[in-house]
């Protein structure tokens, strides 16, 4: 095998990758988080309820939630479909949403039919307010979208 | 020019309404239902010995609490808080009525409702009726309830939210468990002005 000064463009590639690296986690660091709107929505489309009346297997609602405070601390709920929904911790009637916002860090369980372990949980943390916090916030994140 | 004259006040009031709730929903502690619909209606045996009927509470803001009195845990938590809001409220809350029907009818009489709940405030009226009946009210406000359990000391694991009902008779709020007595103070109100 060639060392790399003898490979120079390997040793370019492997400096470029570095700095795009330190840069986006420094980026990630830094950057305070902000979102356009604090609400996080989850929403039952329009033939829901006849779409599993028919024997199909519909998830909207994921059985674990994550918010976080100050940043995207509330969670917005709707029933767009035509039918009376139990829709996370409560019933909603078709059209109607329901907005509930958090306030404190913490694990919050709620009794959701929905769901096959008939709970629902939202995780609440709290505001990442150092670098490294940033960081991991961000990361997880992006593993929970991709996950 | 006379269309004017109506649609102009019109819309004048709907962009107020609009503004209003989203205010009452950026402010409130609780859970928001937008549009709030009515509340069910329910008919059942009072603990005061008079039947407990929600639209006789027409005119007062409706604290509605689902639980049982062998609750362990949450029901006297929730209570104790309902008591210390109502306390802090003073004048106000002659415009308040906490309610609080029994997910275990099976043990839950209206007797031992009564003097379960003149330990937390004597002003409480707690419900009561055959498991049919009571199941009928649970199932119109989402609220669940399982037994748990065999024998004389079984457990009912229930909805532990608290709903808010206005004082026209509106299903407006959800309180979730956990929430201290000074953001009842607030949401109530809040409803109550």
């Amino acid at each position: 095998m060639q060392p790399l000064h003898k490979r120079p463009w390997m040793a370019i590639a492997a400096v470029t990758v570095a700095a795009a690296a330190s840069g986006t986690a420094t980026w990630a660091a830094f950057t305070p988080i902000t979102f356009g709107s604090r609400e996080e929505i989850f929403e039952i489309p329009k033939g829901t309820w006849a779409r599993r009346m028919a024997g199909n297997k519909v998830e909207i609602l994921p059985s674990r939630i994550y918010l976080t405070l100050g940043i995207r601390d509330v969670l917005l709920l709707k029933n767009q479909d035509d039918v009376p929904q139990i829709f996370g911790p409560t019933l909603m009637m078709p059209g109607q949403s329901f907005r509930l916002p958090f306030e404190l860090a913490g694990s919050y369980q709620f009794a959701c039919t929905a769901h096959a372990s008939g709970q629902m949980t939202v995780v609440v943390d709290a505001q990442p307010d150092t670098p490294w916090g940033r960081l991991v916030w961000r990361a997880r994140r992006i593993f929970r979208v991709v996950a | 020019m006379r269309y004017a004259t109506r649609i102009v006040p019109l819309c004048a009031y709907m962009l107020l309404s609009m503004t209003a709730h989203a205010a009452e929903a950026d402010a409130l502690k609780a859970g928001i239902f937008n549009p709030a619909r009515d509340a069910p209606e329910f008919s059942v045996r009072g603990s005061d010995g008079a039947p407990l009927i929600l639209s006789r509470y027409r005119g007062k803001v409706v604290v509605l609490a689902f639980g049982y009195t062998s609750c362990p845990n949450v029901c006297p938590v929730t209570l104790a808080v309902l008591a210390q809001a109502h306390r802090k409220l003073a004048a106000l809350g002659s415009q308040v009525q906490v309610i609080y029907l029994t997910v275990d009818p099976e043990r839950d009489s209206a007797e031992r409702l009564k003097q379960y709940l003149a330990a937390f405030d004597p002003t409480f009226v707690g419900g009561t009726g055959t498991d049919a009946q009571m199941a009928a009210v649970r199932k119109s406000y989402g609220v669940t309830a399982e037994k748990v359990g065999t024998g004389q000391d079984y457990a009912v694991a229930h909805s532990s939210f608290v709903y808010l009902i206005t004082r026209e008779g509106k299903l407006r709020a959800l309180m979730p468990f956990g929430h201290k007595a000074d953001d009842y103070v607030h949401d109530i109100s809040m409803l109550l002005n």
